[in-house]
């Protein structure tokens, strides 16, 4: 005899609980439970995060999750952003809006990255969702100032407009003015990539005057120093932000007007923008330095003593992004004064120059490791590298999450031995047991994926280029790393065999890029038809790839896996591999 | 270590090239180099090989270092005016066909530019004076300064003028007249 017991709560009882769960994993777990989990969790899904816009299709996401007011879009490849994916390959959000706006009408938020936006898709933002809040349109493009007129226009609660990086094809400042006088609810406003010279500054000020909740303010370069004072002083409650062009000539009530609204500021936490930085000028943030926990001054052509002084009043300091005008000595004074450092940034100021232009090398970054104990995040360019170094590197700091180093040429090997840098990298992966992203350069062999298979094994996101000597190498990475979720790779000589052996590794993964590599065309039809959820693409932009034998090495290959099924939206010069081995174009 | 010497790379640089397509050439310089250093086993000696293959001018391999554009365009303008320790603007004249540019810099003083600028365009600028700027003269040097403004060459100290100038326009002398100067 069995006893069966109900266990059951009301709906409404679990739908409270499930509300206090937030992380996308979490509720995806609670929605394989059970079906009449998976029932009331859909309903109650109010984020959806989408890695890939491709990976599903919108009817696919509004069918599963009726009631979303906050969408979170990627499209574009990463090695997008160095030029390597050719203009028009996709990534177009106007298919996405355009089924939203019938189906959620009380969407809040839309958080795009890499896609393009077209002033048709901001029109349609605009005119669909009654209750939108925030858009940030994170290195999109596509759009112009006219799409941003019509959201300032009709957003009546707009909090966030967050166009970092973008590219938008700037036609006039007086965008800006259409914010209705009503408007009082920005909390964010970043426009630092606006280009023009023009910016409807009356029109800023009166708006950043009207927001009370105002926290985040990035300015664009259009807006010179004199000017920021007056901004300051109409928010200083700002806790970010972000100036334009921060030179002018020294003038004492200049200085002493910018250093009192400074000062007047006493939120403020995080600096950006800092374009064409006149050093004499740097002394008016001395005031907030105490308070900075983020510094952002990667665009700033200081040297490194006027970098040192300033770094050195920034005992909190915990995130900093610079150029390597800082070199070695810098990052020995920012070792010593920041204790609390978790992020860095260093790029290079002339990163095409045949010869080091600065005095940054290896050292800076192991001065850093040594001092910095919270240090999790590092992105580092750089002319040399040892082995010594890495490994230095790592026994420091085995508490690195992010690890991204670029040695300027490719293939440089290690300065001191001439040895590759496998053993380096090995140490990395050995000691960073939470490694999550690592980004390999310099000259490496088969025997650093042998150390990232072995090792590797939170890792989600791995950058290859120039690297490695045969299919064993990319073999140990789609074996080894459980974790691996993008793997992008450009001009190492890897081939078939590993691609083939690892296909089912590949529906696990988001997706994989691979440029300048060895992979043949049939390799990659092959794979195409093997695997009906991987949507497999071929990129060339000289001539199909059918046009020549199969044994000829692809371009660019790009698979991802989805289940939407091939996309329509293809350009000229992208192919699909189908499962029929028709190559749908 | 088993290299791999059958993977097409010859059939590659055949198939990569469309002739006198720059990005392919770039593309082509790239691929060149795997072959020396797959051939070389020693991986040190092949260092030194790939220094030696190196142009003295390098050619720039797309998406490398891997900078997004928004940061290079940045350094780019930079760089020029950095490098050369120029401060290039453009220079045009009422009628004259297309602009120049020139380097401020190059110049110690207004006299310097005016005779730069009547070489360049074939014009006099003729006599200045604080009271009525070059009355009487054909052709007047304008500029326009960092605020967007319209401005007299001439009224401000050297210095101050070529750090505040953006572009010079050489304006026929009866348009010229109602250009103030700012204090």
């Amino acid at each position: 005899m069995q006893k069966k017991m109900a266990y059951s709560f009301p709906d409404e009882v679990l739908e409270q609980v499930f509300s206090f769960i937030q992380s996308d994993k979490d509720r995806n777990a609670v929605s394989l439970v059970c079906k009449s989990w998976d029932e009331i969790e859909r309903w109650c899904r109010r984020k959806v995060f989408i890695g890939n816009c491709y990976a599903v299709s919108p009817r696919m996401v509004i069918r599963r999750f009726p009631e979303v007011r906050s969408i979170k879009l990627k499209g574009k490849p990463h090695f997008a952003d160095f030029n390597l994916v050719p203009d028009g390959w996709g990534g177009y959000v106007l298919p996405w809006i355009a089924e939203m706006a019938g189906a959620y009408p009380w969407l809040e938020e839309i958080r795009l990255k890499r896609m393009v936006v077209t002033d048709e898709s901001l029109e349609l933002i605009a005119k669909s969702f009654k209750n939108f809040k925030v858009l940030v349109l994170f290195s999109c493009e596509g759009f112009s100032t006219d799409g941003l007129a019509a959201i300032a226009a009709s957003c009546k609660n707009l909090r966030e407009l967050d166009l970092r990086e973008s590219e938008v094809d700037d036609l006039s400042g007086h965008w800006l003015a259409h914010f209705p006088e009503t408007c009082t609810s920005l909390v964010s406003l970043n426009i630092s990539c606006l280009r023009s010279d023009e910016v409807s500054f009356s029109a800023l000020e009166r708006l950043v005057g009207r927001c009370p909740n105002l926290r985040s303010l990035r300015l664009n370069r259009a807006v010179t120093l004199d000017k920021i004072a007056n901004i300051l002083r109409r928010a200083p409650q700002l806790v970010d932000f972000g100036t334009g062009y921060y030179a002018a000539e020294l003038q004492p009530d200049v200085f002493s007007n910018l250093a009192g609204a400074f000062s007047s500021c006493k939120e403020l936490k995080s600096l950006s923008g800092f374009w064409d930085v006149v050093p004499a000028y740097l002394p008016a943030l001395y005031s907030i330095c105490p308070r900075l926990t983020s510094l952002n001054l990667s665009y700033a052509t200081i040297q490194s003593p006027d970098l040192i002084k300033l770094v050195s009043h920034c005992p909190r300091l915990q995130r900093l992004l610079v150029l390597d005008y800082v070199e070695d000595s810098g990052l020995e004074e920012l070792a010593s004064s920041c204790k609390d450092l978790q992020e860095l940034r260093v790029f290079p100021s002339d990163p095409f120059g045949a010869e080091p232009n600065v005095s940054l090398t290896e050292q800076g970054l192991v001065a850093v490791s040594l001092g910095c104990p919270k240090l999790r995040s590092v992105l580092y360019f750089c002319r040399r590298m040892s082995n010594a170094a890495l490994v230095t590197i790592a026994q420091n700091r085995p508490n690195l999450t992010r690890f991204r180093l670029c040695i300027i040429e490719p293939k440089t090997p290690d300065y001191l031995t001439l040895e590759p840098l496998d053993v380096g990298f090995g140490a990395i992966v050995e000691h960073c047991k939470d490694l999550r992203r690592l980004s390999l350069s310099g000259l490496l062999t088969d025997h650093v994926f042998e150390y990232i298979g072995t090792y590797g094994k939170k890792l989600e996101m791995l950058s290859v280029a120039f690297a490695g000597d045969s299919d064993l190498g990319l073999h140990h990475v789609l074996s080894g790393c459980e974790s691996l979720r993008k793997l992008e790779i450009r001009d190492c000589p890897f081939g078939d065999k590993a691609l083939l052996a690892n296909a089912a590794k590949l529906e696990t993964m988001r997706s994989l890029w691979m440029s300048s590599c060895a992979v043949s065309f049939g390799a990659c039809k092959l794979l195409g038809q093997k695997m009906p959820k991987l949507n497999v693409e071929v990129i060339d932009e000289t001539e199909p790839p059918d046009s020549r034998p199969e044994s000829c090495p692809v371009d660019k290959l790009y698979i991802y896996r989805s289940v939407a099924g091939p996309r329509f939206d293809m350009p000229p010069f992208v192919w699909t591999m189908d499962e029929a081995v028709r190559i749908l174009h | 270590m088993v290299f791999e010497k059958d993977l097409n790379l010859d059939a590659t640089e055949l198939r990569l090239g469309l002739p006198g397509s720059s990005e392919e050439s770039i593309r082509i310089s790239n691929k060149r180099a795997l072959p020396d250093m797959n051939d070389d086993s020693g991986v040190a000696a092949a260092k030194k090989c790939d220094q030696e293959t190196a142009p003295p001018t390098k050619a720039q391999v797309v998406g490398w270092p891997p900078i997004r554009s928004y940061r290079k365009n940045s350094l780019q303008t930079k760089k020029t005016e950095a490098e050369t320790g120029g401060m290039y603007v453009k220079v045009s004249m009422d009628g004259a066909p297309y602009l120049r540019k020139i380097d401020l810099k190059v110049y110690k003083g207004y006299p310097e530019l005016f005779k730069a600028m009547e070489d360049m365009f074939k014009f006099k600028v003729g006599k200045y004076s604080e009271r009525e700027g070059y009355n009487g003269s054909e052709f007047v040097p304008t500029y326009e300064d960092k605020d967007g403004d319209w401005m007299l060459v001439g009224d401000v100290p050297w210095e101050m003028f070529i750090n505040a100038c953006k572009r010079l326009r050489i304006v026929r002398g009866s348009e010229a007249r109602g250009l103030g100067c700012v204090v």
